[in-house]
Formats: structure tokens, C-alpha cells, sequence
């Protein structure tokens, strides 16, 4: 029988036989640890492995985006106990001005087309986008794979997504990948791997890509891959690896546990209303609902393409008076992006809070939280209760958050 | 192979509308904002401090004592401390229709006893589980009982890996048996 994309890049990685349901053994290729988690293995490290060497000290990275640069004394010293074990053992930590660790391993070229990257971010599987098998993991998990190379999977079984029709004028990836999380639920590909199809999916940038494969997490799946690729997708990816891309392809027999058909029908901007990222609804059905603060960034809307959406509508207008916006990048590249393309400016004149890159906005980190009563837009990828502050998170795209903001109430650009 | 017979009084975790709660997320069992904790002994009193409904779970749980919750327990963050803050209350086991991935990694790892059950649902729903009720569940077959209620229970027994990382006491344990360590 044949193999799909995961088990294609899992059985490049294991000497046991991968199939769907068996727990096999893996070599990872990159290794890496966030500021949070991060303290917890460098203490489980010393406490385990106290004076034996890591497995790679450079394939294992730190990434520090949570709570960057530090905002309390307990984060600090976390951070820095972070730095010590790294200067001991040879470990290159991307620090507090680098960005959104998945995003910095993408760009560094160290997650490549057909390579197992682990770290402690639950949104690691956001770099299906380029081919790599991301995984999130706890830190018993990381430390256990710093000292070894090595960690257990359970083998998921495989999805096929097929996404037909196109989007409508007004939307894009973060309306096409709330409408899939809308369809698919937390039910349909949990614990599986899916595959995305259909010309809508192979037409999206690299940004859009990281948009839809970040929220295969909020949709409970293991992991997204996207196997056919838009050339500008290539030509990003291949100038972070250095090398010609070749994306991991299905077998014609693979087997895949169902086949999902999601239909676009010249999809409208769609908005996640709380409690839930799958609470999802027509941007029409909220249109009008009052908002106190906007935020674009992420993991899952963190490129220059997204600030870009949202400085063309911003361009020229104000925030309305009351309404505040956070723009967070979602790494220095991103952000260096912005400033020699004029949008960063576009965003300060519209009135935007701008700030370094990071989680913050997502993570209760360092642009704040939203307080009793707030109402939130925001590009992030969850809007569980309390997760950023006690105020009401909606999730939308970039373009749907800039219009919002300049409006006061939740809209569509076109009400612009 | 020898079976592991654990018993615990059930916590049914049940929201407004009487079912058991789905989705519940790890910043409503251990927050965000008290992810800077790294110790054991402070996770504990943050159980489930941002779960409506549930904040005083902390103070009412008794060593031993199962978790009983809806399907895909455990989403969102990959963070050790929402299985550990059960650990430093010394859960005896989780019971759930379905866990996030990476939830069911990290307790299997910790060596806390997270077990699949399907029909908690219905169980819950009927009131033919409770909490309170004492339930007796071997780890390794799955054969589980609700004694208050004098019912039987399918458990999917732990797999393999699950059972060797349990047996040895976690993933260090398991390593060191394994001679991955060294």
C-alpha cells in the first residue's frame, strides 16, 4: 500500500515500519524550546541529565517570542536560565528580538520540505506549510528529545480535504481557513493528518499556507499539508532553504481514512465568534457589533502580506477615536519588510500601535490583554475564554480587523 | 501480563446543559498567566482556576480521586503544566472520550493515567455516572466497573508504549530502562 504525505516523512525518519495507529520511533531533525516551556526542560534537563551532553547541540535552538523582551522579573529569570544552559552547551538561542520561533526556524531555512522539527509551541504543526512534520510537545517530551534525538509518535491516520469554488472579492486565506475549521469542526480530522486540496488551496502564498496549516491545530488535528504549491510559495520558501524546493507528495495508493469535499461558493469574510476558534459564522450575520481593540498578528497572520491587506485599507484613513489597534510582526524580517515598503508607516499614520515582533496579542504576552467588557478582533488563533484577558475575542482576517478599526464595529472591507 | 486495578471517586465534569464539557482548553486547566511556574508543588492550586464553574476543584479533590471530562480534553497549548498541576494534586486517572494529541502525549510522559472511554457521553448524560461514584478500572485491559452504580465500563486499555512509560514511572524512567539516556 501506498503512503501519504505524514507517513512519507515519518518513515523517512524511523526505521520501524510506519502505518496509520502504530507508535514508531523517530529521528528529529530540528530540535527547539520557547520561553515558555523552555525553563521548564533546561530544569528537567539538569535534573535528568545533569552533565551529559545533548544529542545535536546544533540542531537544538531556543526561540524566545512569548513574552518578549521580558514584563516580569519571573519571565526574565526564566529567559535567562534559558541563555545560561545555552552558552553551556553550545546552543544558538534566537533571543527576545528575533519573533515567532516557527516562523524564525521557517526563515532560517533550519524547517525544510521533508524534515521532523519539534518544540514546545502547540502551533508547530504550522510548518506543514513548507513540508516539515512540526510538532508541538510538552517539555518532558523536548528535554527527553534534546538528550536523545529521538522521540515516540503514534502514526496518524490520513484525511483528504478537497476545497472547491473560489473566494469571493472580499475575502482570503483566514476567511477560506475559518470556513474549513467551520465545516471540519474539532470533530473531523481530530488526531489525523489532513491533506489540503483543490485550486483555492494550491493558490495560496507562503503567508497564506502558515494561515491555514496554524489553525489545523484548532481544528485538533495533528498536523495540515498542502502538496500542491503556488509559485510564489516556491520562490519564498527556496529563498529561506537555499535550494531547489521539492515538495513530499502522496502515493496514487496512499490510503486516507475518509475524503471531505468543502465547498467555497464564492465564500464572504467569515468571523469566529466566542467561545470557540470553530464558532464560526458569515461576517454578516455580526456586521455592526461594537469594538474596543483590534489586533493583527500571529502565527497565523503575522507576514508582510497581512499588514499589507490591512495598510491598502488603512492608507489615507484613521482609526476611529476609542478604538485601539495592536500590530504585532510576526519576526524581524517581517518587520524590516514593513519598513522598507512603507507599510509600517501607513499603520503608525492610521494610528496603530506598533510593537516588536512576537506572540503578543495572541499569548498574554508583551502588547497586553483585553480587559471586562473589552470586544476584541483579531487576527490571532484562538478566542477561548480568558486566554487573552476577560474581554470577548472575535477571530477574522487582516483585511476584515483593518476595516473593523476604522469603522468601530465589526465590518467587512467592502463597508469602507 | 499483570493487570493494574486503580480505584477513584469520579469528578464528572459537567457544564450548564447537564452534558459533559467538550473542548475544555489548557489555558482553562492551568492559565497563561501563570505559565512562569515551574515548580510542582505551586501548580496544583491553578487546576482548573479558569473552567467555569470549576475554580474550586482545587480544594475538593482527593488524592485518587478520576477526572471525568468530555471529548477532546486538553486543547490548545502544549504546556506540561496542565497534566503536572493533576500530578501535584495526585489525580489517580483522566477519563475522556478523546484527548488533544499533544495533552495525551504529555500525560502519558508525566506517567499520569489518561484513558479513552466512549461511551461517557451517553453515561454522563444518563446519570448512570456521577460524581462521587466510585469506579474501579485495570489500566492494562480496560475492564472498568462503576461500584456505586454496579455498572460495567469499556476503557480502552493503555497501548504498549503507554503501559511501559506508566510501568517505569514516566518518559525519564522509561529512557534511562531503555538505555536511550545513558
Amino acid at each position: 500500500m501506498g503512503k501519504t504525505v505524514s507517513e512519507k516523512i515519518l518513515q523517512n525518519h524511523s526505521q520501524d515500519e510506519v502505518l496509520p495507529g502504530k507508535i514508531v520511533w523517530l529521528d528529529i531533525d530540528i530540535l527547539s524550546a520557547r520561553d515558555f516551556g523552555g525553563p521548564n526542560v533546561v530544569k528537567n534537563y539538569e535534573r535528568e541529565y545533569a552533565g551529559l551532553p545533548l544529542a545535536d547541540p546544533a540542531r537544538t535552538f531556543f526561540t524566545f517570542d512569548l513574552c518578549a523582551p521580558a514584563c516580569t522579573l519571573r519571565y526574565a529569570d526564566n529567559q535567562q536560565l534559558c541563555r545560561d544552559f545555552a552558552r553551556k552547551h553550545g546552543v544558538r538561542v534566537f533571543d527576545v528580538d528575533s519573533g515567532i520561533g516557527t516562523h524564525v526556524l521557517m526563515e532560517e531555512g533550519l524547517s525544510r520540505p521533508n524534515s521532523v522539527v519539534v518544540g514546545t509551541d502547540s502551533h508547530m504543526n504550522i510548518l506543514g506549510a513548507v513540508g516539515s512534520f512540526g510538532q508541538g510537545m510538552g517539555d518532558v517530551d523536548i528535554t527527553f528529545a534534546f538528550r536523545t534525538g529521538r522521540t515516540w509518535f503514534e502514526v496518524p491516520e490520513s484525511v483528504k480535504v478537497v476545497v472547491k469554488g473560489k473566494l469571493g472579492p472580499w475575502a482570503g486565506a483566514k476567511d477560506l481557513t475559518l470556513f474549513v475549521l467551520k465545516e471540519l469542526g474539532t470533530k473531523k480530522i481530530a488526531l489525523k493528518s489532513a491533506e489540503f486540496y483543490g485550486p483555492a488551496v494550491a493558490g495560496l502564498s507562503l503567508a497564506g499556507r502558515l494561515t491555514l496549516c496554524s489553525m489545523v491545530t484548532e481544528m485538533a488535528g495533528i498536523i495540515g499539508f498542502l502538496p500542491e504549491i503556488s509559485p510564489s510559495a516556491r520562490d519564498e520558501i527556496e529563498t529561506f532553504t537555499q535550494e531547489p524546493f521539492s515538495s513530499v507528495t502522496a502515493d496514487a495508493d496512499a490510503f486516507y481514512s475518509e475524503t471531505i469535499e468543502i465547498n467555497l461558493d464564492g465564500l464572504a469574510p467569515q468571523v469566529a465568534a466566542p467561545p470557540s476558534p470553530a464558532n464560526v459564522r458569515p461576517l454578516a450575520e455580526i456586521r455592526g457589533l461594537e469594538i474596543n481593540s483590534g489586533f493583527i498578528g500571529s502565527c497565523t497572520n503575522g507576514r508582510t502580506e497581512d499588514f499589507a491587506a490591512a495598510a491598502r485599507l488603512l492608507r489615507g484613513r484613521k482609526i476611529k477615536k476609542g478604538v485601539m489597534l495592536k500590530v504585532v510582526p510576526a519576526t524581524r524580517r517581517v518587520y524590516e519588510e514593513l519598513l522598507a515598503k512603507g507599510i509600517l508607516e501607513d499603520l503608525f499614520s492610521a494610528g496603530a500601535i506598533v510593537v516588536n515582533p512576537g506572540c503578543g496579542g495572541c499569548a498574554e504576552g508583551h502588547v497586553g490583554l483585553t480587559g471586562r467588557g473589552e470586544v476584541q478582533i483579531s487576527t490571532g488563533n484562538r478566542n477561548f475564554p480568558g486566554k487573552q484577558g476577560k474581554g470577548e475575542t472575535y477571530l477574522a482576517g487582516p483585511a476584515v480587523v483593518a476595516a473593523s478599526c476604522v469603522l468601530g464595529k465589526i465590518a467587512s472591507p467592502e463597508d469602507l | 501480563m499483570n493487570p493494574i486495578i486503580k480505584r477513584g471517586h469520579c469528578w464528572v465534569l459537567l457544564g450548564r446543559d447537564g452534558k459533559l464539557i467538550e473542548d475544555i482548553d489548557t489555558d482553562q486547566i492551568f492559565h497563561n498567566a501563570f505559565l512562569y511556574i515551574t515548580d510542582l508543588s505551586e501548580m496544583g492550586q491553578h487546576a482548573f482556576g479558569n473552567l467555569e464553574g470549576w475554580k474550586d476543584f482545587p480544594s475538593r479533590i482527593k488524592p485518587g480521586d478520576f477526572i471525568v471530562a468530555g471529548r477532546n480534553f486538553g486543547a490548545g497549548s502544549s504546556r506540561q503544566q496542565a497534566v503536572d498541576c493533576f500530578i501535584a494534586l495526585k489525580v489517580g486517572a483522566i477519563l475522556a472520550p478523546s484527548f488533544s494529541s499533544i495533552y495525551f502525549r504529555n500525560a502519558v510522559n508525566s506517567g499520569l493515567p489518561v484513558l479513552r472511554c466512549l461511551e461517557l457521553d451517553r453515561l454522563a448524560a444518563e446519570h448512570l455516572l456521577e460524581t462521587g461514584d466510585e469506579v474501579e478500572v485495570d489500566f492494562f485491559s480496560g475492564k472498568a466497573r462503576n461500584l456505586k452504580k454496579n455498572l460495567p465500563l469499556a476503557v480502552e486499555p493503555m497501548s504498549p508504549v503507554q503501559r511501559e512509560i506508566y510501568l517505569a514511572g514516566g518518559l525519564f524512567a522509561f529512557g534511562r530502562m531503555k538505555s536511550e539516556t545513558g
